[in-house]
């Protein structure tokens, strides 16, 4: 080998064999984060199998607007940060910075339609504990459930993004500082890896939380 | 290193499926399909989640390893659904006191 790349770590052969061993060491991660996350999903399913009618009240106090509206935003910032590492993969500094930063502002106005849904619910008196109340035919107890299951599930969705937003801003600190080329850019690749699944869990998230039942 | 390199109107053409496929399935739970509706939402979801894999997360063009390691996470978790909704669902009275 005639030149040996300063990103490339002493353990591995070659830039491409330490790219890959990132790329399963994310996923391996990444399995866990679906894990993680199932172990509520499979929570949910349970509760929502037990209480359809009660559930399905409690879903539609949701506001389906802000949910749909978010999921395109949330949708939007995971293209945008596919367009950072297609960007990273060209060559371009100033695309990486840019997208980087347009993925940041969607990932923020999402941060900020969740802030307003969750403090609108607080004021509804839709928020599980000493304060939560429920006008509704049905029972109490179930509709408290659901938000418990939606407070949670949404809870640790938005702290994951909040932890990625962090990453983000780090990156965009390393691209300007000319960190990354078209040979290396891995940490770009692997943000967006875990961007894009928080994404995903919105994806489940929203259905299951937002339209039980619209009929 | 050669890379597959997705072209940014693919990027864009993905973006543009998931939007139709967000805008179905809010459409589509106006509709009343009784049990059906949560197979339909969750079947669109996993086609959102598949289109959102294969191409923004690069696995349709990765090595196989990697390939493996990505669905990997997701038979753990069928395995986790299978059988605990062959237990819940299954049973002949599923509401405990009152629902």
């Amino acid at each position: 080998m005639s030149t040996t790349p300063t990103h490339l770590a002493p353990q591995f052969d070659d830039a491409e064999q330490q790219q890959l061993a990132a790329t399963l060491g994310m996923w391996a991660f990444l399995a866990t984060e679906v894990l993680f996350f199932g172990g509520m999903f499979a929570g949910y399913g349970v509760y929502r199998a037990w209480y359809p009618p009660t559930w399905a009240d409690a879903s539609r106090h949701l506001d389906l607007l802000l949910g749909t509206v978010n999921t395109a935003v949330l949708l939007t910032s995971s293209l945008t940060v596919a367009l950072a590492v297609h960007a990273a993969q060209t060559g371009s500094r100033k695309g990486v910075v840019r997208n980087l930063s347009l993925t940041i502002l969607f990932g923020a106005a999402f941060l900020g339609v969740k802030a307003y849904e969750y403090w609108h619910k607080w004021h509804e008196h839709h928020v599980p504990g000493a304060t939560f109340e429920w006008h509704e035919a049905s029972p109490s107890g179930p509709a408290e459930l659901f938000f418990s299951f939606y407070f949670v599930m949404t809870g640790f969705h938005a702290l994951h993004m909040v932890i990625g937003l962090g990453i983000l801003a780090w990156l965009i600190v390393q691209a300007r500082r000319d960190r990354f080329d078209a040979e290396y850019y891995t940490p770009v690749e692997m943000t967006g890896l875990y961007w894009h699944f928080v994404d995903i869990v919105w994806v489940f998230l929203f259905p299951l939380l937002y339209l039980i039942d619209r009929t | 290193m050669s890379r597959h390199v997705i072209s940014r109107t693919a990027y864009f053409i993905v973006f543009g499926l998931l939007l139709v496929l967000l805008a179905a399935t809010v459409l589509v739970a106006m509709i009343p399909l009784g049990d059906w509706s949560v197979a339909v939402a969750l079947s669109i979801a996993a086609l959102k989640a598949a289109l959102i894999i294969l191409y923004f997360m690069h696995v349709r063009h990765s090595p196989e390893l990697v390939q493996v390691f990505s669905v990997a996470g997701f038979v753990w978790l069928a395995l986790l659904f299978v059988f605990l909704f062959s237990d819940y669902l299954t049973r002949y009275d599923v509401t405990p006191l009152t629902g």
